[in-house]
């Protein structure tokens, strides 16, 4: 592989990878923007996706047919329903259970709450690891990566090129694309998503208007699960591989991003999560593959020293 | 019952029966030893302290505790081991190791400590996943995965600590954890003290009282940085070895968190009762509960249910949870944490 073709691969993967990242990263820019908190769990929501995944492709049989067949497509599409319809369900419920009844404590007493939450999380994703499942090999290694079949084949569409560009990336794009378009549209044009942008703003106001602010919150966090779970079953398709503890990694990855592309900013965490897929993908190559995690890290200390209000973030002052 | 209790210190009331548990086991019988088991608590408690000053005291989050643990801990390691030209002895090592705490305690929060409460949480998390990929990284000097070993026993007046008997290392530990205490408890009372809570209570309000705000937190930042490496040092020293760098993870960060919000923020006694109810549920009632699972078949022993260490992270995210929700002082509060939560309640009223 000649030099200009290393960057393109690398290009290519990042970018996918990035796509995936921007969607985890818009849950929590979307959840800060409206109540301010960082929500811990968010990445364990993620991983709690992936395995719901996988569990429904052991339950439909899927990882028996082989790839690209119209047999797994109408599964995959059953999968990119249920999944994030079941991590939306939950995140409301985990806001509705939780962090509702934080709302006039203490800041640090809802961010308290989610790591608790994401600790939770965590132990749920070992517990379900153990499933007696052929898909999580009977459960007898819980605590291992687990193997998500491959469904999507990985065949090179750009023919006898060396540079790799399968239908995974074309299935990355052609799903977070128009889901982001379509996430744009509600929160700028219809009637709920003009109540979500007015109780970010100000909510006591909002409230005077007469908006249920709760609901709205409520919603924000269904919406937020719902992007996690769209990600999780593109991520588990594109990298073939789980595990318990992928949430964590996977929620510093997308909170750096929120933040370096500005909280609570759409568009910023889009940015963000595509810097930070490419930042991995050319740190892996360029540099060494155990420096990427620091290197991540760095980043995010930097852009909160820094640069708090992030490339497209409007600097606001702390609300006293 | 937690009027009384206030009035008498319970702080010195559990270091007092703890410093009785090994007399005790001169006459109970043999299944009734337990004392082996509290050495690492005092070590978490050394830990929790140094997080209360920041956290407790202060009001600030810090999600990156088992790093300050890990620089005490490489750093004891490297002055002791002869593999390096250092080779000093206990006393001198554990005492520079404090000073290094501190040092790098003012070094991440002299950029970092004026940012806001949540993202300040995030940078000390940070800093946590860095300190430990850089220990695993630099392995020419701190011997990656195997960690740095073997160090030389504590000697104290001549007489060297060794593992076949654990009540010289208990009493040892105990008495660092006293004089920690002690040294909590003066600055608690202290004006330093009196200004971290001030901070904690209204930050605006302090500074327009003329409390240097920034200078008062990062003064509890680095003492906080500095006692947990001293727990780091302990630590190195008890099993003899650096530990690895994954041994200092986020789980133990966490496991601080929830000893300083179950046991009570900003109260000593408080987080002494937290180390021990939180170190003695993922120790002793996992293990008991995990046995009670397999003994009446309710999972097969290769379930995954049926490991203790399976259940620690529900341990854990569930203790925060719920005490967020229901008891956010904690366990054993301090007096000003309770006032503010319960405005008008009993201890209202005992105040002067």
């Amino acid at each position: 592989m000649s030099g200009s073709e290393v960057f393109l691969q690398e290009l290519i993967i990042g970018l996918s990878n990035g796509m995936i990242i921007a969607l985890i990263a818009l849950g929590y820019t979307m959840v800060y923007g409206i109540i301010e908190l960082i929500n811990f769990a968010h990445g364990d929501l993620f991983m709690l996706g992936c395995f719901c995944a996988l569990t429904l492709v052991g339950a439909l049989g899927l990882d028996q047919l082989a790839p690209n067949t119209f047999g797994v497509r109408g599964g995959l599409l059953l999968i990119l329903l249920v999944t994030p319809a079941f991590c939306g369900g939950l995140n409301w419920l985990v806001d509705r259970l939780t962090y509702r009844h934080l709302r006039e404590a203490t800041k640090l007493a809802p961010l308290v709450s989610a790591i608790g939450v994401s600790f939770v999380f965590m132990n749920l994703g070992l517990f379900w690891g153990g499933l007696r499942m052929a898909v999580f090999g009977m459960g007898r290694a819980a605590a291992a990566p687990k193997d998500f079949p491959v469904l999507i084949s990985n065949d090179n569409l750009l023919g006898q090129s060396a540079v790799q560009f399968t239908a995974k990336d074309v299935m990355v794009l052609i799903v977070t694309l128009p889901l982001m378009i379509a996430l744009t549209w509600y929160t700028k044009r219809t009637r709920a998503g003009t109540a979500m942008r007015a109780v970010a703003q100000d909510r006591v106001a909002a409230q005077l208007m007469g908006i249920d602010v709760d609901r709205v919150i409520g919603q924000t966090f269904f919406i937020g699960g719902l992007l996690a779970g769209v990600a999780s079953v593109v991520f588990a398709l594109y990298n073939n591989s789980i595990h318990f503890q992928m949430g964590y990694r996977a929620g510093i990855d997308a909170f750096t991003a929120a933040v370096l592309g500005g909280i609570g900013s759409l568009p910023g965490a889009v940015l963000g999560g595509l810097f930070i897929g490419m930042a991995r993908a050319f740190c892996d190559q360029y540099l060494a593959t155990r420096w990427t995690n620091a290197m991540v890290f760095a980043i995010l200390i930097l852009v909160l020293v820094f640069r708090p209000s992030g490339l497209l973030g409007a600097k606001q002052k702390e609300k006293v | 019952m937690t009027p009384f209790l206030h009035r008498v210190r319970f702080h010195w009331i559990l270091l007092l029966l703890a410093a009785l548990i090994p007399l005790l086991e001169l006459v109970l019988p043999p299944g009734w030893h337990f004392g082996e088991l509290l050495r690492p608590i005092f070590l978490m408690a050394i830990l929790g302290l140094g997080l209360n000053i920041l956290t407790g005291f202060t009001g600030l989050l810090n999600l990156g505790v088992a790093a300050f643990m890990a620089v005490g801990a490489y750093s004891y390691a490297i002055l002791t081991c002869d593999i390096y030209p250092f080779q000093l002895g206990f006393w001198s090592a554990t005492g520079l190791t404090v000073l290094i705490g501190l040092a790098v305690g003012l070094f991440l929060g002299l950029p970092t400590i004026r940012l806001r409460g949540d993202y300040l949480a995030i940078v000390t998390l940070g800093f946590g996943e860095i300190v430990q990929d850089v220990l695993k990284n630099l392995d020419t000097i701190t011997k990656g995965t195997q960690g740095i070993n073997p160090l030389p026993p504590p000697t104290f007046l001549g007489y060297a600590f060794t593992s076949e008997k654990y009540q010289p290392w208990y009493y040892l530990f105990l008495a660092f954890l006293a004089i920690v205490v002690l040294l909590n408890r003066n600055l608690q009372r202290s004006r330093v003290g009196r200004a971290w809570i001030s901070i904690r209570e209204d930050e605006l309000a302090s500074a327009c009282m003329g409390i240097n705000t920034m200078k008062m937190k990062l003064l509890a930042f680095a003492l906080g940085a500095a006692q947990c490496s001293l727990a780091g040092a302990l630590w190195a020293s008890f099993l003899g070895s650096s530990g690895e760098p994954g041994n200092y993870d986020f789980q133990i960060s966490v496991m601080a968190v929830c000893i300083v919000i179950v046991g009570g923020m900003g109260s000593i006694g408080g987080v002494l009762l937290g180390a021990l109810v939180i170190m003695g549920f993922s120790r002793i009632v996992l293990d008991n509960f995990t046995s009670f699972l397999k003994a009446h078949e309710l999972v097969s022993s290769t379930n995954v249910l049926a490991a203790p260490g399976n259940w620690k992270y529900l341990l854990f995210g569930l203790a925060l949870i719920l005490m967020m929700r229901f008891r956010p002082e904690g366990l054993l509060p301090s007096r000003q944490v309770r006032a503010e939560l319960h405005p008008g309640g009993k201890s209202e009223a005992r105040n002067p």
